[in-house]
């Protein structure tokens, strides 16, 4: 499985906010993190992935298939898109609301092996001790643990998550981030993950894209990406690269003097 | 190990769960049943309740007299308070979960004042929207302009800048503007017409008929099963409109889909019964809490609640005074109201919170 966008520009109300995106061949089983400032237009890249904005030129292909014209709930069966925003009073169990995200492409019915999923991908995340909890009594980040259960439970072939980890503290960072790589390992899908932390981004992905005002300005190895100046420059910042003793990746950085 | 109890432990609690819905459902399901037969059993004459259930039964077995009675009388207007309690209720669950605001229903929103507008219209002017309609021409001047309400929120609803929050102040400006142009027919009208348009207005039972029972059961029969068709998305709305979207649903689709739906339904429920507010509210709110939001069990028991409470209510209105039955407007007004303040006063402290 290979996602690959080409050319693709993209905004809103014929406002192009993308403009010629190109981002090569991603295989299958690989961790992609977005990375780039505010408003660099990581979201509508994701939104138009996703296909809730129809893209003005390019194209989008898994496994050399063009999915741009694809209808909206074939679409969402391979692509899965979890929104940053999350949060909401409804009256639903951490279960049931993972159940409907997989409900929405797997008929009416409640079948036995829906509900083994929802169960199985609770427990990969950690969560079945919330199984019961209503979601509106959730916390930031519990709730932010659900949305990325709602997006993996669809078991989509590609997977986007926007700042999967914004609400997060350390500990549930790192067991969210390696339950996505494990999935990442075991069922092979591309992941895209919009991330603000250039550690974590370090740590986890196996290939990162710098998006600055709606271009593509790198695209490689997270080690070759996050030594050039071009971080610097877009996060309005200095930085260095450097290796901890353990040989992580560790940005350094700083305000410019 | 631990991995599997725990998936067990997972599904045995959820299917748990589902029992207890369907424990919910059959409960008011009974107690439904037992209203019905009492709202039934009672009015000015006094029958034992085995009589009343013999002509149920078998028409003639007390005489024509008892047969009137019970199947003219008495049978019409426990059927329309059951029937507009659940269209009511279920217009209302819609309402709300399309426009994600609690408070929304077809009173809040303002349709029913609009139908009472068409309505005086008929009753001052004899006006009618649709020719030809001869002596149902009340009630369809009050569809009609329900229906135009719904439509106007509709719009609305598309319009930038419209939040959810946004469509109940819409709703009280529908209110405010078609109870000027009431007033104006108020002020216009004779005093029989007044008087006609003010017990329009409070809502009634009385105006039940076999042929509006059998029209709004269609509808029942057509919105449930196309609420329960589109129960999977109209949940995942329930997560927010960014969630549903991702998650491939298209909610723009699924609001016009639904809120046509439940125009029909709202317009008729006041059409055939006049104003009869915050069934919409109390059915809904009810059921939210006895099952959840799973529209799969609270739509169907959002019906079954609201046409319990009208029942009720029904049962209430002439058991009051006996010999007088009050309007069942001026009832479920009282008893709606606090719920309505409750659900404003909860949802303000989820937002502090």
């Amino acid at each position: 499985m290979t996602l690959s966008i080409s050319h693709l520009s993209s905004g809103y109300s014929g406002r192009a906010v993308l403009e010629d995106i190109n981002v090569p061949t991603i295989e299958g089983g690989s961790f992609v993190g977005l990375i780039g400032p505010n408003a660099s237009g990581k979201s509508t890249l994701f939104k138009t992935l996703a296909g809730l904005i129809k893209p003005m030129s390019g194209s989008i292909e898994i496994d050399a298939e063009d999915i741009t014209n694809l209808k909206r709930k074939d679409r969402s069966r391979r692509v899965a898109y979890m929104p940053q925003a999350f949060g909401c009073n409804a009256l639903l169990t951490v279960f049931e609301s993972v159940l409907l995200a997989l409900k929405q492409t797997s008929g009416w019915r409640v079948k036995s092996d829906n509900l083994d999923r929802v169960s199985d991908t609770l427990n990969a995340l950690g969560l079945s001790h919330l199984s019961s909890r209503g979601i509106a009594d959730l916390s930031g980040g519990q709730a932010q643990m659900v949305a990325v259960a709602q997006t993996l439970v669809r078991a989509p072939e590609v997977i986007l998550l926007d700042e999967p980890t914004s609400a997060l503290d350390l500990h549930h960072q790192l067991s969210i981030m390696t339950s996505i790589q494990t999935e990442v390992g075991r069922r092979k899908p591309v992941v895209m993950a919009a991330l603000h932390d250039l550690n974590l981004a370090a740590k986890f992905c196996d290939r990162l894209v710098l998006l600055r005002d709606g271009k593509v300005l790198a695209d490689g190895l997270p080690a070759d990406i996050l030594s050039l100046p071009v971080i610097g420059e877009t996060y309005r910042v200095e930085t260095d690269l450097e290796k901890t003793h353990r040989g992580a990746l560790y940005v350094d950085a700083r305000l410019p003097a | 190990m631990t991995t599997d109890v725990d998936s067990a432990e997972m599904r045995q609690a959820y299917s748990k769960q589902i029992t207890r819905r369907y424990i919910m459902i059959a409960i008011v399901t009974l107690l439904l049943l037992i209203s019905f037969f009492v709202d039934v059993a009672t009015g000015p004459g006094k029958y034992p309740l085995s009589t009343v259930f013999d002509v149920f039964t078998d028409p003639m077995s007390h005489g024509v007299r008892l047969k009137v009675i019970v199947w003219d009388y008495r049978l019409p207007v426990a059927v329309t308070a059951v029937l507009v309690g659940a269209l009511l209720a279920v217009a209302g669950a819609q309402m709300q979960t399309i426009l994600n605001n609690p408070l929304a229903e077809p009173f809040t929103l303002g349709v029913s004042a609009a139908a009472s507008f068409g309505a005086s219209l008929a009753i001052v002017l004899g006006f009618s929207v649709v020719p030809g309609v001869g002596p149902l021409l009340v009630t369809v001047n009050a569809f009609v302009f329900a229906l135009l309400t719904c439509g106007f929120i509709l719009f609305a609803t598309r319009l930038k800048g419209v939040g959810s929050e946004t469509m109940i102040l819409f709703g009280i400006a529908i209110f405010f503007t078609f109870n000027a142009l009431l007033a104006l027919m108020q002020y216009m009208a004779s005093e029989d017409q007044i008087a006609r348009i003010v017990f329009w207005m409070m809502g009634s039972l009385s105006r039940a008929s076999w042929e509006k029972i059998s029209l709004g059961t269609l509808l029942l029969c057509v919105a449930i099963p196309f609420s329960l068709y589109r129960t999977w998305p109209m949940t995942a709305l329930r997560m927010g409109e960014a969630t549903a979207e991702s998650m491939g649903v298209d909610v723009a689709r699924l609001r016009i889909e639904m809120l046509i739906c439940v125009s029909l339904l709202a317009a008729t429920a006041v059409s055939f019964v006049g104003t009869v507010g915050f069934i919409g509210l109390v059915g809904p709110h009810i059921a939210r809490l006895l099952v959840g939001e799973d529209q799969r069990y609270f739509v169907p028991l959002s019906a079954l609640v609201g046409a319990l409470v009208l029942s009720l209510t029904s049962l209430i209105s002439k058991s009051i005074t006996p010999g007088i039955i009050y309007p069942i407007g001026i009832i479920t007004a009282l008893i709606g109201v606090p719920v309505f303040v409750s659900i404003i006063l909860s949802t303000r402290r989820e937002k502090l919170s």
